[in-house]
């Protein structure tokens, strides 16, 4: 059936503030739905409460609804616009869940509205365990034992029909397994089903077998109107059941299934998708599979595009999301081409000649006390993909691009081996296994060993073994003497010259990381960058999408325009997330207009920047050092762009000035300047603009005569860091003591600076664009909670609320001092605090921030857009009036979203360490919006003192 | 010291590419028609596949050697391709149900191999250059000569090959159930072999060269069934041609893969072609024209029909591969005869289009109702 033309405005619903299990992957799939959709000429209208998020840019969709995701913003807009059908698979389970409590109400039907994409049936088949296990039985698809519980003495009852502990809780309709875990023994049973109870809206959990220990896999499905089945991608976890699939490292495509194991597992799919409706759309299945065996379980059924369709439309280069909206609106597979090769068939299971490595982004460190064990509950907050030519290629690039101060996995003097440290970090999963069987190698273990404690599959084992038989050959060696082979060996496992400088330097002296490069290039060994085809190269493609690998053939042609190379953010953390990727993509679009072919540098699956046509050409690699360099000197572009990527961008600045490379925008001198709170004091001082008192401490005592002179409270600062990683309030000498001993061992490198806390001030956020000669203001920005906490976690209104005109005048005369005297190009943003008509400067941030997407939401101008174009030569006066001035009438908000639902065991407190992980913009008509006073009523409640 | 073996060994197109690599399999020289094919998993199945005896198999996905090898995935009593090409070859596997790894499983059958090739190099250029000939060695290792060697290599078109792969002698393969099925074999998988048992089928294969029409007078099978098999189809043709004949006016039910497609096609004055570069993988999409439905199959063939040639009064077509429309099933209209280039019976690759066995059998039963 070709394109359907009895319907014609289509509602998409987004998935809202970024929450850990449901991030920007919604964006990249609700992005791409939009595009596709208008392609074929059909009118758009969407909702999303998300103000960083490109789906909601104009260009986008017709009409965009900023709004709270809720029922009744439902009901208004389709009052409003009429859609005649709704797409509802793009927004992630907060998607599904409205159209689901809507289709309950008849709502969808009584308007004539049809609901496209899913089966709202089949939603609640799959999120509802026992109906799923039902119709599993049904269509003889094997599973676990289990059964639902509605209450804890059931829940007892079940466990011992099971044969007791140890047993899974999995709550019905949570989100990212909210709630769930595996129980190991009697004294945390009680707790666990309890929690899992009050977590389900529902109020049931299903007590299952366990399984721990088998092998997981994914596979990601898509189904035609006529009922046509391809499977896109095949995701084996290394990490084996009892990690939920987001905290899990995996991989792609599958490694260890023969044929007819794979083919089983297909088969049951392709069953399992049947089964429920009959709807055109994406499709997510996952397998256990008993390790030595054909034995097989189906865990579980997702029938909507979802983080893994985003992982495998990365994988593999098939645009999952844009096929599914395809299909969802009357496209058969059969009558859709291959957008990769363009002239093949996009009805077919693509073959990938390279492999793939999913890492997950943990932020533990943010969160003290946390249980940091892995289980069921999703507890990442962000995830990197590599891609290599083997497996130790792609696991080394996998922890370049986690930007966790590795060098890759291991081999980078980064830590101690301790045996007993080691095996204790391998008998429970943690974030940090695939480093410590790394390490167990290293201290001498077997494969069977760590098999038998990890359960992971021996295949993996015997590559990382392989990877630390490189380390122990090369660790003998000298640079001098290193046989090109050898040399060639390495790089092709994907080890950094970083890594490769330390091995070297274990016997023979110190090497240096350039040392080592300079002699990589003088034995001609540079890297080739190969292109993502879905076709293994049996069609040609003209996808510009390129990973580097060590070998013969380079297939990235070097065109003859003029270029500049963007620098992503790599994988969202806290403070640093889809925010700074709604910057890159902006940055992309604003070279492109100024003349230039953009070059888009990032690892993170997740994002709209990694989507193989939004820039001119695409590596998919990890934005670290080695590797960007490379790209550098194979594509000999202008210069480059740091500051929309965040500090992953950032902290190579100092590499490139080394190495002479041109970076657009603000010398980054002065973005180094602002960083160092001493010459930025004086700075201030000279222009006579006031800041809090401060000293700069490299020890305890250090600190605690700083405190003793400006007085407490006082703020701990570590430089370098963003989302306030680290930084504490401390009202006394104990407090001072005990921050600055942690400061000291998470950042021994850096000094770190003692504040002066201004109590009971305002804060101010201001972010503008400065050219040389003219400053455009973008937003300013007041915060309801007090000073103190982080910008990032307080609820921010634009425009200012509460702030005298004096203090206004003087924020407007300030910023436009420091940016003609930092002689800014591009963005410029600087923290203030206001006691009455006194204006202090916190800081300034000479790049792109987390509030600028907000701002180009609330103002309806494209404020990163403007820096871009500033930094690479436009001036403020090119702009046309219109792209200047602000649509808002009356106020917007950005309220924070935390995750401490997923952290039970950590206090809910706010200080100047950001904790959230999302945020929506909501649009205010007056100080009686609930969405003001609720924030204002409490906004000293959660002060971390 | 490497943990695992890098003895030399060097890969030589007969157009003068070279490329050099570590030993895999047994030590020495081979060469044939370089192909690839694009299966991530099954190497095991598409090493013993009939189909590719005497070519050098190219493997596009990187990792080979994962799981080992098992009996239960062997299409053939040995290893049929003549020689291996991968990117990073698994010296150790993992599958407890293996009965070993893949290197001692070549130097058994006496494999020769190259790894450390950048496949994705060799296949575009295969892809842009049409399939050539070429040689691994890992006991010469004088490109010149390597090339030379390959320049020499016989030539895949005019081939007969079937004969090298078939059975000498007939053999019986018993099922519980109603249906005794005629097949040749030019190279047939087992796992054809196992379709039509699962079915309730009793198989009597024939070898692909000799008389058997008194014996199949006396057996009087309710079908025929023409396998797969390597080379040219109009080498193998030269002698195949008779049995095809003879079945056609048995008036029974026919059904043909691959190369049995290819032999009835030609009975029928269809010819075949060599294709450029062929297609190998377990990938490929084939529009069912009959249903409207697309199947996901797996492919295994270098030369094809000829739709330049078709007669659509002697055929309909009933499947076309969805890339490049070539025509992957006939149903004939002379003789009840239906037939597919591809492998329904995928092993390696899914299962999409089992239903064809079905189908077969279906006429069959039509057949024996009309008799009745």
């Amino acid at each position: 059936m070709p394109r359907r033309n009895d319907i014609n405005t289509i509602l998409i619903i987004g998935s809202g503030p970024i929450v850990i299990g449901q991030a920007c992957e919604f964006d990249y799939s609700g992005s791409q739905a939009c595009r596709s959709l208008k392609e074929d000429g059909y009118r758009v209208v969407l909702i999303n409460s998300n103000p960083a998020t490109i789906m909601t840019d104009p260009m986008m969709a017709d009409e965009i609804y900023l709004k709270p995701l809720t029922i009744e913003s439902i009901k208004e807009i389709v009052e409003k616009e009429n859609p005649d059908a709704v797409l509802p698979t793009m927004g992630g389970q907060t998607g599904l869940n409205l159209a689901r409590d809507l289709q309950q109400e008849g709502y969808w039907s009584d308007h004539g509205i049809q609901i496209i994409g899913v089966d709202i049936a089949a939603v609640d088949i799959t999120e509802d365990r026992q109906q799923f296990r039902d119709l599993m039985d049904e269509i003889d698809i094997p599973q676990c034992r289990s059964r639902a519980a509605d209450s804890l003495l059931e829940a007892k009852e079940i466990t011992e029909e099971l044969g007791g502990l140890p047993i899974v809780i999995r709550p019905s309709f949570t989100m990212g397994g909210a709630g769930g875990g595996i129980v190991w023994s009697e004294d945390e049973f009680e707790r666990k089903v309890r929690r899992g109870l009050e977590m389900s809206p529902v109020h049931r959990v299903l007590i299952e077998e366990s399984i721990f220990g088998w092998k997981e896999y994914e596979l990601e499905l898509l189904r035609d109107p006529n009922d046509n089945v391809v499977i896109i991608c095949t995701v084996e976890n290394i990490d084996p059941m009892g990690v939920h699939t987001g905290d899990s490292v995996t991989v792609a495509p599958s490694q260890t299934l023969t044929d007819k194991q794979f083919q089983m597992l297909r088969d049951a799919a392709i069953k399992m998708m049947r089964s429920i409706g009959t709807f055109a759309g994406g499709c997510n299945v996952q397998f256990a599979v008993e390790p030595g065996s054909d034995r097989y379980v189906a865990i579980e059924i997702n029938p909507r595009v979802s983080r893994s369709s985003a992982l495998a439309s990365k994988a593999t280069g098939y645009p999952i999301a844009k096929i599914a909206t395809k299909l969802a609106v009357g496209y058969n597979l059969d009558e859709l081409p291959n957008p990769i090769t363009g002239n093949t068939s996009a009805c077919f299971e693509p073959s990938i000649d390279y492999v793939i490595v999913k890492t997950p982004r943990f932020n533990f460190e943010k969160f003290p006390n946390v249980d940091e064990e892995l289980t069921t509950q999703m507890k990442a907050v962000g995830e990197a993909m590599s891609i290599g030519r083997n497996f130790p290629e792609a696991l080394n690039k996998a922890f370049q691009s986690l930007e966790i101060g590795r060098a890759g996995l291991g081999a980078d003097g980064y830590e101690e081996l301790d045996r007993k440290h080691v095996r204790e970090r391998l008998i429970k999963p943690y974030w940090d296994r695939m480093l410590n069987i790394r390490n167990a190698f290293k201290l001498g273990a077997s494969v069977e060993e760590i098999a038998d404690i990890t359960k992971v599959d021996p295949w993996f084992l015997q590559q990382i073994r392989y990877m630390v038989s490189l380390e122990n050959r090369t660790e003998g060696q000298s640079l001098k003497d290193i046989s090109k082979e050898d040399f060639y060996e390495l790089k092709q496992a994907g080890f950094g010259d970083e890594q490769i400088s330390w091995m070297l330097s274990q016997s023979n002296g110190e090497v240096t990381e350039e040392e080592v490069r300079a002699r990589r290039k003088e034995l001609g060994l540079t890297p080739s960058f190969k292109v993502v085809d879905t076709c293994a190269a049996e069609f040609p493609a003209e996808t510009p999408y390129f990973y580097s690998a060590y070998e013969g053939e380079n297939e990235s042609e070097v065109s003859d325009k003029k270029k500049v190379m963007i620098l992503g953010s790599g994988p969202n953390r806290i403070g640093q997330g889809i925010e700074f990727d709604y910057s890159c993509v902006h940055a992309v679009k604003a070279a492109q207009d100024m003349g230039y072919e953009a070059i888009m540098v990032n690892c993170n699956p997740e994002t709209v920047s990694t989507d193989f046509d939004i820039a001119d050409k695409l590596y998919f690699e990890p934005v670290f050092w080695e590797r960007v360099l490379d790209i550098y000197e194979h594509e000999q572009p202008e210069g480059v762009i740091l500051q929309v990527g965040g500090q992953t961008a950032l902290k190579l600045g100092k590499r490139f000035v080394e190495e002479g490379i041109n970076i657009f925008g603000t010398d980054f001198e002065m973005i180094n300047f602002a960083e160092d709170r001493g010459s930025f004091s004086e700075f201030l001082k000279k222009l006579d603009i006031p800041f809090p008192s401060y000293g700069t401490a490299e020890d305890v005592d250090g600190a605690i005569e700083i405190a003793n002179r400006i007085g407490y409270p006082v703020l701990i600062r570590p430089s370098y860091v963003l989302g306030g990683q680290g930084m504490r309030i401390a009202v006394k000498q104990e407090e001072l003591e005990y921050y600055t001993e942690r400061v000291l061992a998470t950042h021994p490198e850096n000094a770190f600076l003692i504040d002066k806390f201004l109590e009971h001030a305002v804060e101010v956020d201001v972010d503008a664009v400065y050219d040389g000669e003219q400053l455009h203001i973008s937003g300013i920005m007041q915060h309801i909670e007090p000073a103190g906490v982080h910008s990032g976690d307080s609820t921010a209104v634009i425009p200012t609320y509460s702030l005298s005109d004096t203090a206004l005048d003087k924020i407007r005369s300030y910023h436009e001092k420091i940016a003609a005297n930092m002689n800014i190009k591009g963005f410029l943003n600087v923290q203030y605090a206001v006691k009455g008509d006194e204006v202090y400067v916190l800081e300034a941030n000479p790049r792109s921030t987390r509030t600028i997407p907000f701002l180009a939401k609330a103002t309806g101008r494209a404020e990163a857009q403007i820096a871009v174009k500033v930094m690479l030569g436009a001036k403020i006066k090119d702009f046309s009036t219109e792209e200047l001035t602000s649509t808002l009438d009356k106020w917007a908000i950005k309220e924070p979203v935390f995750p401490f639902d997923k952290f039970p065991e950590v206090k809910k407190e706010l200080g100047p360490e950001m904790k959230s992980t999302g945020e929506t913009i909501y649009f205010m008509e007056n100080f009686n919006d609930e969405h003001f006073k609720k924030p204002f009523e409490f906004k000293n409640l959660y002060l971390s003192k | 010291m490497s943990l695992y073996p890098r003895d030399k060994a060097i890969i030589a197109l007969s157009d003068g590419t070279v490329e050099h690599g570590y030993a895999i399999g047994k030590k020495g020289t081979t060469g044939g028609e370089l192909c690839f094919n694009t299966s991530m998993v099954g190497y095991q199945e598409i090493f013993t596949d009939p189909s590719y005896y005497g070519q050098l198999m190219m493997m596009t996905y990187p990792h080979i050697g994962n799981y080992g090898t098992m009996s239960r995935d062997d299409e053939a009593r040995r290893v049929m391709i003549s020689g291996l090409i991968v990117r990073s070859f698994s010296w150790e596997h993992s599958n407890p149900q293996a009965d070993g790894n893949l290197q001692q499983y070549l130097e058994q059958n006496e494999v020769v191999g190259i790894s450390g090739i950048d496949t994705r190099k060799l296949v575009r250029h295969i892809r842009s250059k049409g399939v050539m000939n070429a040689v691994i060695s890992s006991e010469e290792l004088d490109e010149e000569a390597l090339v030379e060697k390959a320049r020499n290599w016989e030539d895949m078109v005019g081939l007969e090959l079937a004969t090298e792969v078939t059975r000498t002698e007939p053999q019986t393969v018993h099922s519980d159930g109603p249906f005794k099925i005629a097949a040749f074999d030019y190279g047939i998988k087992q796992s054809i072999i196992d379709n039509f048992v699962k079915r309730g089928c009793t198989l009597r294969i024939f070898p692909a060269k000799g008389d058997f029409k008194k014996e199949l007078e006396q057996w009087q099978p309710d079908g025929f069934f023409f396998s797969n098999g390597p080379g040219d189809p109009v080498a193998t043709a030269e002698y195949a041609m008779d049995v095809v004949k003879y079945a056609k006016q048995t008036g029974k039910p026919i059904f043909g893969i691959c190369l049995g497609h290819q032999l009835m096609a030609l009975s029928e004055g269809i010819s075949t072609k060599k294709m450029f570069v062929g297609h190998r993988g377990a990938n490929h999409p084939v529009k069912n024209l009959e249903t409207g439905l697309v199947e996901i199959t797996t492919q295994n063939h270098g030369f094809a029909v000829d739709e330049k040639e078709l007669d659509e009064s002697k055929v309909e077509i009933t499947h076309k591969n969805l890339n490049d429309g070539t025509i992957e099933g006939l149903r004939f209209r002379n003789f009840p005869g239906m037939s597919v280039q591809y492998h329904p019976e995928a092993s390696p690759g899914p299962h999409d289009s089992r239903y064809l066995f079905n189908q077969f059998l279906d006429m069959i039963k039509e057949g024996k109702k009309e008799m009745a």
